[in-house]
Order: structure tokens, then sequence, then C-alpha cells
């Protein structure tokens, strides 16, 4: 039982390699661009299943969390340090090995934060600003919850909007490449693209495991038991806030996780990341996908953002994640997977005589 | 085991429970009934700590439950059925009987593995359905699970609300049949029950509530026997009798 969960993983990884394959020999390989960058939303969306499917937790503020996640290292490893380099806090990160120095467009001599320190930053900062806002934030419930958290997505966006040090509506740009590893980077270069189409699905799919893991756990049942009643979950012994607070961390690091791959991958952010839309979007992604199946909402999170990111929306693309919301809210609560059209289909041509479900 | 004194329990400026007293011996199956509104669900509810009391003590083997919030009661002994069976609908009947011991698990696993045949040894349907899904059983099938569901917190005190609500009479006698076994098995159990006569059939002791007091105490033979709790609670025309 247990191990019979892990084997979609490897179909997973035979389709990743076939794609590539496939990409390549065709000459297309300006594919994987985009599907890189939608594996990076995936991780956002993935990371909100767990707390909308499985803890029964809404957010709308994700965008803001990814957006955090993509500006702290954006802005710390684009900011001149070199005229600072007298001060003894500079002195000291240089001298821990945080710093790395070099030479911009023009010659000139500069000296940045290293992207590894400043993605550590970014996930604490997450983690740790989740932590505070869910506090209070996840007393509330239904509408409150969507409200509050809708509150905290619109003042992420705004203070990103308006700050100079984060480039107000310019947003960030020529952010450097993160050398994750030696000879692994993730940067936005062509000679790069194949290996970082495997970057971003390695990471997607440790995160998936993760989750996977994490929700045939003990945790995982008291999270779902959340889900189902509150009160009968409290009434086990399960201490619902401080499990609905560690889902909201866990997601919120999730979507910064994402944020500082695809900044760095982009080599570069805007405000727009920050912006409702983009959290009513992962809010529809989750819903198409079925709330509360991983694998459901990890599809549809890769093929919804492919789609979207190659245009076939065009100029309706905000507008085309809203009416799937409305559409999905109203006809298929439970996600597109889980209307088993098979079935229905059968019954349609008299197949299958309907059962009851009581028997 | 469980002594209630001068328990007072009210929503807002409207008090339900006005110093309620009663004692649970351990071994003993305790029954608490009485008519709709009298304030039996609100007692098992205070004393699992979902609501709070504003006077008087509820305590446990030296322990005030006042102090504690309903997921530390749990972990301290006292499990609640509640009323309408609340069984988790969209996981299976595995997963609901493993939420039950969510804090055991952590202690003992082969402890749990344990409770959990005897569980099934008790009701033996729920190993037949065991990767169902709990929302798709019949009501006497839910009422199981939520009984199992309790009892795999190995409670020291099992509180039980209404089990026969809404279940067909063969299922109900099952079901009370199975409360014995429990108590056989060293267990105690507070059962508050509508079907008075049901109730008080299986039980050692009784205390008869209405609005927010106890009528009237004793053991359940002699309840049973009363005039006036036979006119009340289980229909019976006494004075067209003499």
């Amino acid at each position: 039982m247990g191990f019979a969960r892990y084997i979609p993983i490897a179909f997973l990884v035979a389709g990743l390699v076939l794609v590539q394959q496939v990409t390549q020999h065709t000459g297309t390989t300006f594919y994987l661009t985009q599907l890189t960058m939608a594996a990076y939303y995936a991780l956002v969306i993935t990371g909100l299943c767990l707390l909308m499917g499985y803890a029964g937790q809404i957010s709308l503020g994700h965008a803001g969390f990814f957006a955090i996640g993509g500006y702290i290292p954006a802005a710390l490893t684009t900011y001149n340090l070199e005229p600072l380099r007298e001060k003894w806090l500079v002195q000291t990160l240089d001298a821990a090995g945080l710093l790395t120095a070099g030479q911009d467009l023009y010659g000139q001599q500069v000296l940045h934060v290293h992207p590894w320190p400043s993605c550590i930053l970014a996930l604490l900062l997450t983690a740790g600003l989740a932590f505070v806002i869910g506090m209070p934030v996840l007393k509330l419930k239904g509408h409150y919850l969507a409200m509050a958290t809708l509150g905290f997505g619109t003042i992420v966006y705004r203070v990103f909007l308006a700050m100079p040090l984060f480039g107000e509506a310019d947003g960030i740009s020529a952010v450097p490449p993160f050398p994750l590893l030696p000879g692994v980077t993730v940067s936005g270069d062509f000679a790069a693209r194949t290996e970082n189409y495997y970057i971003a699905f390695g990471l997607l799919i440790v995160g998936l495991l993760f989750l996977i893991n994490l929700v045939h756990s003990r945790i995982g049942r008291a999270f779902r038991a959340i889900h189902g009643s509150e009160e009968a979950a409290n009434a086990m012994g399960i201490n619902t806030p401080r499990l609905k607070l560690q889902a909201f961390v866990i997601s919120a690091v999730f979507a910064a996780l994402a944020g500082v791959f695809l900044t760095h991958y982009n080599g570069g952010i805007g405000p727009s990341e920050a912006s409702v839309m983009k959290s009513i979007r992962y809010v529809a992604i989750v819903a198409v996908g079925g709330m509360a199946s991983l694998w459901g909402v990890f599809f549809m999170g890769i093929l919804l953002n492919f789609m979207s990111l190659r245009g076939m929306f065009g100029t309706y693309d905000d507008a085309v994640f809203g009416v799937i919301l409305i559409l999905i809210m109203l006809f298929a609560p439970n996600g597109l997977l889980r209307l088993h059209l098979w079935q229905r289909m059968r019954r349609w041509r008299g197949v299958d005589k309907p059962k009851s479900r009581t028997e | 085991m469980l002594r209630i004194r001068n328990l007072e329990v009210g929503y807002g400026k409207l008090k339900v429970l006005k110093r309620i007293s009663l004692h649970v011996a351990p071994g003993e199956i305790i029954t608490i009934i009485g008519a709709n509104g009298a304030g039996k669900t609100t007692l098992l509810h205070t004393i699992a700590g979902l609501l709070r009391a504003s006077g008087g003590e509820v305590v446990l083997r030296d322990q005030n439950l006042r102090e504690y919030p309903a997921r530390k009661i749990v972990g301290l002994g006292v499990s609640l059925v509640p009323e309408g069976r609340q069984v988790f609908a969209t996981m299976t009947v595995m997963e609901n009987l493993q939420m039950g011991a969510y804090l055991p698990m952590r202690r003992d696993k082969n402890r749990v593995r344990e409770q959990l045949a005897w569980i099934i040894e008790l009701f033996p349907v729920l190993h037949e359905r065991a990767g169902q899904l709990a929302g798709t059983l019949s009501g006497g099938e839910q009422q199981m699970l939520a009984m199992g569901r309790a009892l795999m917190a190995q409670p020291a005190l099992i509180m039980m609300d209404e089990p026969s609500t809404g279940l067909a009479p063969l299922i109900v006698k099952n079901i009370f049949k199975v409360i014995v076994k429990m108590r056989e098995a060293g267990n105690t159990v507070l059962l508050v029950e509508q079907n008075a006569k049901a109730a008080l059939h299986i039980a050692d002791r009784g205390y008869v509530m209405e609005t927010g007091h106890i009528l009237a105490q004793g053991a359940a033979a002699d309840l049973l026997a009363n005039q006036d709790v036979q006119r009340a609670y289980l229909g019976r025309d006494v004075d067209a009798q003499t």
C-alpha cells in the first residue's frame, strides 16, 4: 500500500524525459521554457492544495508569499553594496562569505549578496510572516478567512508597487543566476534550458513527494479531519489551531520557494506577480484539480499555466481563470477529474444502469 | 472516577445547567435520561471541554477538567461519541479509527494495534468496510464507527450522546449489546438517551434530568419501577392501571 503511491512518480519522470527528448528532436525546445515556468507555478499550487484541499482553509494571499520569495532575493542580489563597503555590517557579511563581488556592464566594481543566503533569508522571512499573519487570521472561517488573506495579498502588492527599493512599477530586473551546486545553476540562458527544465521539475517532484508523505501520515489525516469537522477533530485531541498554522506556513514556504527560483530563472520580477489576480488564479487551479487531489492539482497546475504562458488565452488570460473558478464551483465542486466523465458517458449510452447509492 | 459538583453552565444569561451533581464509579454504566432540552447534551459537552462552565467542578481522578481545553481532555481519558455520530465522511473507516488514536499513536503503537484488534472484534462490520468512505456507511455502521473511534483513544470514561437516534430498533439492540460488552471489558460508560427504557435496562444507575436539574437518581431497576419516571419517560399510563 505504501509503495504504490510512488509509482506515478516513475511514470511522471519517464514522461518528462520523453517530452524533453521530443522537443529536442523536433527542434522545439522553446516549449521547455514555458514548461519550466509552469513547473514553478505548479509548486505554489501544490502547496496551496495542502492548505485548501486537505486542511480546508482558503488563502487569497498566496501571490503575496510568492512575491516575497521573489522580491527579497531579487533586491538583495542586485543591490550594490560596494559604496557601503566600509560599514561593519557589510564587512561582517563579506567575512562570512555571504557576498559576491563582480563587475557590472560598465566595468564598475559591484558587491552583491550571494543568492544562497538571500534565498534562505527569503524562506525564513516568509515562514515567519506566514506564522505571524496566520496566527490571528486562521481563527476566522469561510468568507472571513478569504477576505483577511485577500487583505494581506493586497498589502503586499501595494508595498512592492510603492517602494523604490523594489523598483516600484518596473519591478527588479537583471537578477543574476542562482548557482545551486557546482555545475547546477538556475538561469534563463538558452544553453541552460534543458538543465533548468530538469531543475524545476526535480524541485517540484521533491515538493510533491514531501506532500504525498505528509498527507498519508498521522498529521495528514489530522488535516483532513479538520477539513471534515473542526469540532470533531478537536474532540479527537487534535490541536487544530496549531495544525492549521502548520499547513499555512508550509504552503507559504512552497510559494516563496517557487518565487525565489522563478525570479532567478526569469532574471527579474514585477509587481504583477503579487497581484490579487494571481492569487485567484492559484485558487482556481486548485479547485479545477479537485481540491484534495495532489495529482489532479499537480497536472492542472502544469497544464493551465503552460497554456496561459504560451498565450493561448490571449487578452482574456485573467478572465479565463475567473470563469474557470465560477464554472467549477457551479458544476464540479470536487474538481474536473472527479466528474467520472467516463462512467457518465457509459450511462448516457445505456451501457450501465445507474446504481442506487445505498444497497 | 468522575465527580461533578454544583456544575453551572449557561449560554449568555440563560442558565442551562443549574447546580448539577453526579458521580460515576469505575466499571459502571450510568445513564442520564430526560426530555429534549433538559441539558443532557450540554452536560456531556461541558465534561468534554467543548463548553465552558460558569461554576462548580468536574473532577476526573483528581484532575479538574474545567482547566483543560477539549483536546487535552481526550488525553486525560474522556472520549465523546457525539450526537449524530459526526464521522469524518471523506475519510475511510480505517482512517477514522486511526484518527481516534491520534494521541495514543504517539506514545505506543503496539498498544494501539491491540486496541484496534479488540474494536474489530466488537464491530466485525468495521473490518469488512475498512477501506470504504465513512460517508457511505449506513446509520448503524456509522454509529459503530463513531463508538470504535472513541474507543481507539483508550478512554477511561466513554460518553455517548443519543446513540440510538435515527436507527432501526434491531440495530439499537445491537448497539446496546455492545455497550454491555464494553463494560465487561472494564470500560466505564456515561450514556445519554431519550430511549429511557432501553438505557435503564443495561445501566447500573441512572439520573433523571429536567430543565437543568437532576430530578431523581438511583439504581436503574429502582428508576424503572418509579411511578413518576414511568409516567414521564417510559410512556406508561400508570394512573389508568390503578
